[in-house]
């Protein structure tokens, strides 16, 4: 569903993303993990179309993404640091996004319940929270049912209640076959829910594998053991 | 895009710089009008009044407006919208805007106090002004990614137009004073779109005289038909060649 091609991409002299290819399918579940600074977000950015590669590009459903935008009503985005109109208020926010998306009917508005936002919608987007600000990013995420998700580092800021309500959301929503593309530092998080682990370094992808060969690989049944192993051993 | 400029321009008309400017339009025009006992010579002093301001609030106004707008056009990036609707959105809806408030803070003034060719031609060249200076501040923030020195930079565009070109003139004029220069002077104008529109004015004010043998050489070329149709398409140009330029960089630039 999601192909990357030769993606490369420098800002000035660093070169952040490194002839990066990868394909995934519908169902999965990608875990993207690496180091601080080694392209995570720029890959993810490059994806949506706000970052444009130097050369290479993103397929999505086999169409090149570069002459594109309609795909994007497919993606639901939730960014790491959310950066809104600081004069809106989430209502208005939600409002708008609806209002352009021309979609009003069969809306998800799951986490919105669960989160309780419904009571906040009055408040302005300037002076919300951290974890109040990941909680709209999360429900915009997944408004508009699309069949791609990208999370960036999604319980980074929220409460344990919120994050085990976002982690229940997306076990799910993974099971009506979504795509998952999820970043993330906290690999204990992602052990029940990732079916697929893509390394990064450097701008370079180290390995991109099923969860279940890496573990059988490397002889290790916790995710954070087995990644452990795998970077010990590649560095080593 | 329709949407888009919906929301946008109801963000600046809420925005109460806007209101400040154009209350205080309204104030100067009406205080200039009711000073001097004849129109023409109030006409005169609020052209001065205008060329100098309405350049200067546009271009600080629509620089900072779109630096401050940058979650705005991050949360509409991920959505799925073309770039460039997003780009044209901010551009009708900051144009549109200012030129609202000029037309109602100078606008309905002239058209109460002198309502002849003069001052209609006064209220089109500062809404192609103001136009033009929304269209100069896209270009300068799109090259520019730190806000302080995009301002910077609007504020030493503006200083260009409305004093360092007058002076460059000069200098030329003096420079080569033994040469006929009034033709090329013609073609000078072209570079600034506010001498373009003073000289505009200041011929249908029928006080070319003053300006002594060029006046007369500006007269005989900007006063026809075709020389009205030129200088008009001049700041047409003005308008869509920044515009252009600053949206072939937006949709290369990384957010």
């Amino acid at each position: 569903m999601i192909e990357a091609i030769n993606i490369n991409k420098s800002f000035g002299k660093l070169q952040v993303l490194n002839d990066i290819s990868f394909s995934s399918g519908v169902g999965e579940c990608i875990a993207l993990i690496g180091p601080n600074g080694c392209g995570k977000t720029t890959l993810i950015k490059c994806l949506l179309g706000m970052v444009v590669p130097d050369s290479g590009g993103f397929r999505f459903k086999g169409e090149d993404i570069a002459k594109g935008w309609a795909y994007r009503s497919l993606i639901g985005y939730m960014p790491q640091i959310g950066r809104y109109p600081e004069n809106m208020k989430i209502g208005q926010v939600m409002d708008m996004l609806t209002d352009i998306r021309q979609k009003h009917d069969g809306l998800d508005e799951d986490l919105i319940g669960a989160f309780q936002l419904k009571k906040l919608y009055n408040k302005r987007m300037g002076t919300l929270s951290g974890g109040t600000m990941q909680k709209v990013s999360a429900s915009i995420a997944f408004l508009f049912r699309p069949e791609v998700l990208i999370l960036d580092e999604p319980t980074a800021g929220l409460d344990p209640i919120a994050s085990e309500i976002l982690k229940e959301k997306i076990l799910v929503e993974k099971q009506n076959g979504k795509l998952f593309l999820i970043t993330s530092h906290i690999l204990s998080e992602l052990d029940d829910l990732v079916s697929h682990i893509v390394y990064m370094q450097d701008g370079h992808i180290i390995f991109y594998k099923a969860i279940d060969a890496l573990k059988t690989e490397v002889g290790e049944t916790k995710l954070a053991k087995a990644v452990a192993h795998f970077m010990n051993n590649t560095t080593s | 895009m329709i949407k888009i400029v919906k929301y946008i321009l109801l963000d600046i008309l809420r925005n109460k710089i806007v209101l400040a400017y154009t209350l205080f339009l309204l104030a100067i025009s009406f205080t200039v009008f009711s000073l001097e006992d004849s129109v023409q010579k109030g006409l005169l002093s609020l052209l001065n009044l205008i060329l100098f301001i309405v350049p200067l609030v546009n271009i600080i106004f629509s620089t900072i407006y779109i630096y401050n707008s940058s979650e705005f056009i991050e949360l509409l990036l991920s959505q799925p919208i073309k770039r460039r609707s997003i780009w044209l959105s901010l551009f009708i809806g900051l144009a549109s805007a200012l030129s609202i408030s000029f037309l109602i803070g100078a606008g309905i003034p002239v058209i109460l106090y002198c309502s002849s060719a003069t001052g209609l031609m006064m209220v089109l060249m500062g809404v192609l002004i103001s136009i033009i200076f929304v269209s100069i501040a896209m270009l300068a923030t799109v090259k520019t990614r730190d806000k302080a020195k995009g301002i910077g930079v609007a504020i030493m565009l503006w200083l260009y137009f409305s004093l360092v070109f007058d002076g460059l003139v000069l200098f030329l004029l003096f420079q080569f004073a033994d040469y006929p220069l009034e033709q090329p002077m013609i073609g000078l104008t072209a570079f600034n779109p506010l001498d373009l529109g003073r000289i505009m004015i200041l011929l249908k004010m029928d006080v070319s005289a003053l300006m002594g043998y060029t006046g007369a050489i500006f007269k005989d070329f900007f006063g026809t038909q075709k020389g009205l149709a030129l200088s008009i398409f001049v700041m047409l140009l003005w308008i869509c060649l920044p515009l252009l330029f600053s949206l072939r960089k937006f949709n290369r630039k990384d957010l």
